[in-house]
């Protein structure tokens, strides 16, 4: 009764009409549109597969023996602070890890330097980060964590040196490690992988020559292009680089552009065949599955004719792309999802991850669009809001975002989008790079988690040192970028 | 009676594992008690550091995997 009655207040007073709240719907909408066009097929797909491949073919056994009791202690702190890549893939097997390391393993330094890295540098935040926020962001998002988990292990080890934990009784127990087959090959073919998703989102460099109706040549980078499928009207902002006008910020019609060519250069030349470059890696990628993975040679050489046919058929620009991109990663799945072994494990644990992870992702963008709208464009909360809180690269609003960050709980990935909004109401960068920071690591209900493993006073000083770090880091950032 | 303990701290993959337990021991017709251990403090009592696990009888069967009933079926 009190549901439907809620439900009917909701719907009774539903702000429909009133220009912010239509607005703020249909940005949401308009999120959820580009991510599923610019996003989800070539960045986040691939991003699964390798993911899902991390979790099944590298032994996270072999990375945990770093981590024991008899571990050597500089090579500890190494090992930790990186191995999150490896073994955090997924945020909730952060904690037991931690508490693992930290009771059974080489003691409070390396198990903190693990739980502040770890869910900052797993392989999909790190993509979704460079693909969405900007690839500085994301190479500081990873670099920073890296550096700053060791900093703070040690910080804590140092405060609690004295101090000797009754290790849990027990040994580790830790699956065998399975060596299946040398690392030369596995490192291939994550090598390769990897090729397949940087090159098919490499994105053109921002610096095109425009010629314009009045006959001039302007050498310019884009600032705002015209929305997505109204090429006719709108314009471009664009800034000039090169001439008298150099620096200066220009509105182009689209009406008055006659023709928009990249610039020569190694980045363009790239660009330009970066479907022949994906495709050499997927054919390489093919190979592999026949030598070493046991899949039959036909399921590959059945998925790569029409892929290949289409490719040369269609014209590899615009949504075309996704035809064949499509059609390859439908025939991978079927062809792990019918083989025997490792391979279909692979699949299992890829599909996993898109089934854990999506939905939430959904719902971020869904959230974000509806607060915060597009990069541009205004949700429910004012920008000015947004600017006067976290604007700039103030002492303050790095603070801010960092405590914001700690405290708030971030579904999976969903930082990103929600730091997307941010960006676009007016954050500023360095604030930015410390909610990345503290936000992920930390949250109230891991907080509460973290106590019952080490203590009130324990938990207390990490999370100021979190949230201290992540705000000198922001500053740093915001000073440079 | 057998004793099946699964270790997790409620991820998806722990209740997945749970669910093919019980499957398993219901299809096998054997009597036994599924409890889920959620407490992390008392995974690690159990050496287990990856979740969800697989303890049967006290023995730490398999950890960090989701096992499929088939797969748990020969482990009990």
């Amino acid at each position: 009764m009190t549901l439907i009655l809620a439900v009917f207040l909701v719907c009774f007073y539903l702000p429909v009409g009133v220009k912010r709240f239509d607005n703020a719907v249909m940005e949401s909408l308009y999120l959820v549109k580009w991510y599923a066009q610019e996003h989800v097929l070539l960045c986040l797909v691939p991003a699964f597969f390798i993911a899902g491949a991390i979790s099944v073919f590298v032994s996270q056994a072999s990375v945990m023996k770093y981590l024991g009791a008899k571990a050597n202690k500089t090579l500890a702190y190494g090992v930790a602070s990186v191995s999150g890549a490896i073994l955090a893939v997924c945020s909730c097997t952060v904690l037991p890890l931690f508490a693992g390391i930290y009771r059974m393993g080489a003691g409070l330094g390396p198990a903190t330097a693990f739980l502040y890295s770890g869910p900052a540098i797993n392989v999909l935040a790190i993509i979704l980060t460079a693909r969405i926020l900007g690839l500085e962001l994301g190479i500081a998002r990873a670099v920073g964590a890296i550096v700053f988990s060791v900093i703070i292990g040690l910080i804590m080890h140092f405060i609690y040196r004295k101090e000797e934990i009754e290790k849990a009784n027990g040994q580790m127990n830790m699956p065998e490690p399975e060596v299946r087959r040398p690392l030369w090959q596995n490192a291939l073919f994550f090598a390769v992988m990897i090729g397949v998703l940087v090159f098919a989102n490499w994105g053109a460099s921002n610096d095109f020559m425009f010629k314009t109706t009045d006959g001039s040549t302007i050498r310019a980078a884009v600032l705002k292009a015209p929305e997505h499928g109204s090429s006719l009207t709108g314009s471009y902002t664009v800034k000039v680089l090169d001439g008298v006008q150099k620096g200066q910020e220009l509105d182009l019609p689209v009406e008055s552009v006659i023709e928009k060519t990249p610039v020569a250069g190694m980045w363009t030349t790239i660009w330009s065949h970066k479907w022949a470059i994906t495709g050499v890696f997927a054919a390489a990628l093919g190979i592999i599955f026949v030598l070493w993975f046991g899949i039959e040679w036909w399921k590959v050489v059945v998925t790569a004719i029409p892929v290949v046919i289409l490719a040369l058929a269609l014209p590899m620009e615009g949504m075309m792309v996704m035809i064949p991109f499509t059609i390859a990663v439908i025939g991978i799945s079927w062809m792990t999802v019918t083989s025997k072994g490792e391979a279909e494990e692979w699949f299992s644990s890829t599909w996993g991850f898109a089934k854990q992870i999506l939905p939430l992702l959904f719902f971020g963008v869904i959230v974000a669009g509806a607060l915060l709208g597009r990069p541009g464009h205004e949700g429910l909360i004012p920008n000015r809001w947004v600017e006067w809180a976290v604007g700039g690269n103030s002492l303050r609003a790095n603070l801010l975002s960092s405590v914001a960050g700690a405290f708030m709980y971030f579904a999976t990935l969903t930082e990103v989008p929600i730091l997307q909004g941010l960006i676009g109401s007016g954050m500023g960068k360095g604030p930015a790079l410390a909610l990345l920071l503290a936000g992920p690591a930390l949250s109230l209900p891991s907080m509460l988690v973290l106590r019952s493993i080490m203590g009130t006073q324990k938990t207390v000083v990490y999370v100021s040192l979190v949230i201290i770090m992540s705000t000198i880091t922001g500053m740093f950032f915001g000073a440079f970028f | 009676m057998k004793k099946i303990q699964i270790l997790g701290t409620g991820c998806p993959k722990c209740k997945a594992l749970t669910q093919n337990a019980e499957t398993a021991a219901k299809e096998m017709g054997i009597e036994c008690q599924v409890e889920k251990v959620t407490d992390i403090n008392e995974i690690m009592k159990f050496g287990v550091m990856m979740t969800p696990a697989l303890v049967v009888d006290g023995q730490v069967k398999v950890v960090g995997k989701v096992l499929s009933p088939e797969q748990i079926k020969a482990m009990l």
